[in-house]
């Protein structure tokens, strides 16, 4: 799978709020895009996701190009949009029901991405009852049980204490690297960007556009101490200062 | 020294009067006694005491009944004494009366009231979801909201007759503007990740109302239903001081004819248990439907 933007741009009214983006996103790969907040960063989510629909360029998958939302482009909102009045094991369960399988394959299914999210003994509480990271587990699992050809995160663990964070990256990085999902994620924190990345891109403000591209050189198998090396602070001084070039003087 | 003076050192950032340091102190609100902040304190009674209350507000209106009829200031007439009344109540239940009576007007109220929840919760529904909808009925129903049901009673028994469809129809116009907009206000109280979710995970639009709208409303439409049902009993009845030979509303005005106070009073409270028990009943369905919520 390969998810192409083409000259892609997006207007409310008179305002321009992403202008000419290009990005290729290959298969298997995982990108962030950082940006301060006001530079349409989630708003290119929602145009991929197809919620939105571009008013300029064009969006594909594969070559066939984004016409509307649908379940091989999962998308993963920062508050988890878990259905409330579903269990865990039914938000899992939701796009499979809307698919031709038997119970048994359905049930299996879930059951495995229950496990590979570490929330089998939690398949029948109910959004409530689950603290912020756990609702953003099932809210990965959920779009994973489509094996979407791209995964789709906006600012997932935004919500969430330093500690569970830390917890919930190397938890998406072990995901990503067990199901070979491609992601592409949004978030505005650099470190993290740098953490689960293979490619970051820096979004600029007034309109919203591809300020840089940063290969993250880091070695495949990230512990969190991978933040404490002179290569990840380099990085990470590197597009902090790209991210702030590209905001808007005050 | 505070920082703030600290800080501003140079001329522009001088305050242009004396600084902070001069203001006089910030007056505070003596400390006041916690028990009586009003939502603190409901939390904290004791189910002995909330039992109490509970005891207390029905003793104490009824102990009052009981002294003025004792005292003998008002003509029993008028303000039959509590065992009149439950004479009469007995005297009702024993020979079916009120039994028929009750069973008459629960009966409309169901088809009545049926007929309108299966009439307002799909026209509800259509136009919490769809602009459309809410653009073309909105409007109209708004309008005919405000006209009183019971003002409809003699145009509808011109009409429909003296029968049952006209006493239906007034519970049918009686609730079933208030339930549709009721109905539509909590479908779109659904939030909007919730339906963008559902689409990015292949769920088409009537899939989406059937699979992520409805559930999530289900225990919502259950409060506006329990709303309008207390509102659907009084129209019954109203319905039935009219025009009628059967039901509670009609043993009120036959009792009336007679001069029968205490039989009036024992229907009334007849009325009023039976609408407590709906309310109840409703109740406990919207809290099953609601475990999610809560």
């Amino acid at each position: 799978m390969t998810l192409t933007l083409s000259r892609v741009g997006k207007d409310y009214g008179t305002r321009r709020v992403l202008d000419g983006i290009d990005l290729t996103v290959r298969p298997e790969e995982f990108v962030c895009i950082v940006g301060a907040s006001g530079s349409g960063k989630s708003t290119l989510l929602n145009l991929i996701a197809g919620l939105v629909p571009a008013s300029s360029g064009t969006l594909a998958l594969d070559g066939v190009p984004v016409t509307g939302p649908g379940p091989e482009r999962g998308l993963v909102f920062q508050s988890g949009a878990l259905f409330p009045f579903l269990t865990v094991a039914g938000n899992v369960a939701f796009g499979l029901r809307l698919l031709p399988l038997s119970r048994a394959d359905r049930d299996r299914r879930v059951a495995w991405y229950l496990r590979e999210v570490g929330l089998s003994a939690l398949a029948r509480a109910y959004p409530r009852e689950l603290s912020g990271g756990q609702r953003q587990r099932v809210a990965i699992a959920r779009a994973l049980a489509c094996e979407p050809s791209v995964l789709l995160l906006d600012e997932p663990f935004g919500a969430l204490d330093v500690q569970t964070k830390e917890d919930m990256q190397l938890f998406l990085r072990r995901v990503w690297q067990d199901t070979g999902t491609t992601v592409l994620m949004v978030t505005h924190d650099v470190e993290e960007a740098l953490m689960l990345g293979q490619r970051v891109i820096v979004f600029g403000c007034d309109p919203g556009r591809v300020a840089a591209e940063v290969p993250v050189g880091l070695p495949a198998s990230r512990t969190l101490d991978v933040k404490r090396t002179a290569a990840f602070q380099a990085l990470r001084v590197t597009v902090e200062d790209l991210v702030r070039a590209g905001m808007p003087a005050t | 020294m505070t920082p703030l003076s600290a800080a501003a050192k140079t001329p522009a950032d001088a305050p242009s009067e004396a600084g902070r340091d001069a203001w006089a102190p910030l007056p505070r609100r003596g400390v006041r006694p916690r028990a009586m902040a009003g939502g603190a304190m409901a939390g904290g009674l004791s189910g002995r005491a909330k039992w109490g209350l509970r005891a207390a507000s029905v003793a104490i209106p009824l102990a009052a009944w009981l002294a003025v009829g004792g005292a003998g200031v008002v003509d029993p007439a008028f303000l039959p004494s509590p065992a009149a009344v439950w004479a009469a109540f007995l005297e009702m239940a024993g020979n079916g009366q009120l039994a028929s009576d009750a069973l008459a007007s629960l009966g409309r109220v169901g088809a009545g009231f049926g007929l309108a929840v299966l009439i307002s919760v799909p026209l509800g529904v259509f136009m919490g979801t769809s602009p459309a909808g809410q653009a073309f009925f909105e409007p109209v129903i708004g309008l005919l909201r405000y006209m009183p049901a019971s003002a409809f009673i003699p145009l509808l028994i011109i009409w429909l007759g003296l029968g049952e469809p006209s006493k239906v129809a007034i519970l049918v116009i009686g609730v079933v503007f208030f339930n549709t907009l009721m109905t539509a206000d909590v479908v779109r109280q659904v939030p909007g990740e919730l339906r963008q979710v559902a689409a990015t995970l292949g769920a088409t639009g009537w899939e989406t109302v059937r699979k992520v709208i409805w559930p999530h409303s289900v225990p919502g439409v259950l409060d506006a239903m329990r709303v309008n049902a207390a509102a659907a009993w009084n129209f019954v009845v109203v319905a039935e001081l009219i025009a009628a030979e059967s039901g509670l509303g009609y043993r009120i005005v036959r009792a009336q004819r007679f001069l029968q106070t205490d039989t009036i009073f024992a229907v009334l409270v007849v009325i009023g248990c039976i609408g407590l028990l709906i309310d109840v009943l409703l109740r406990v369905l919207r809290d099953r439907a609601g475990r999610w919520s809560r």
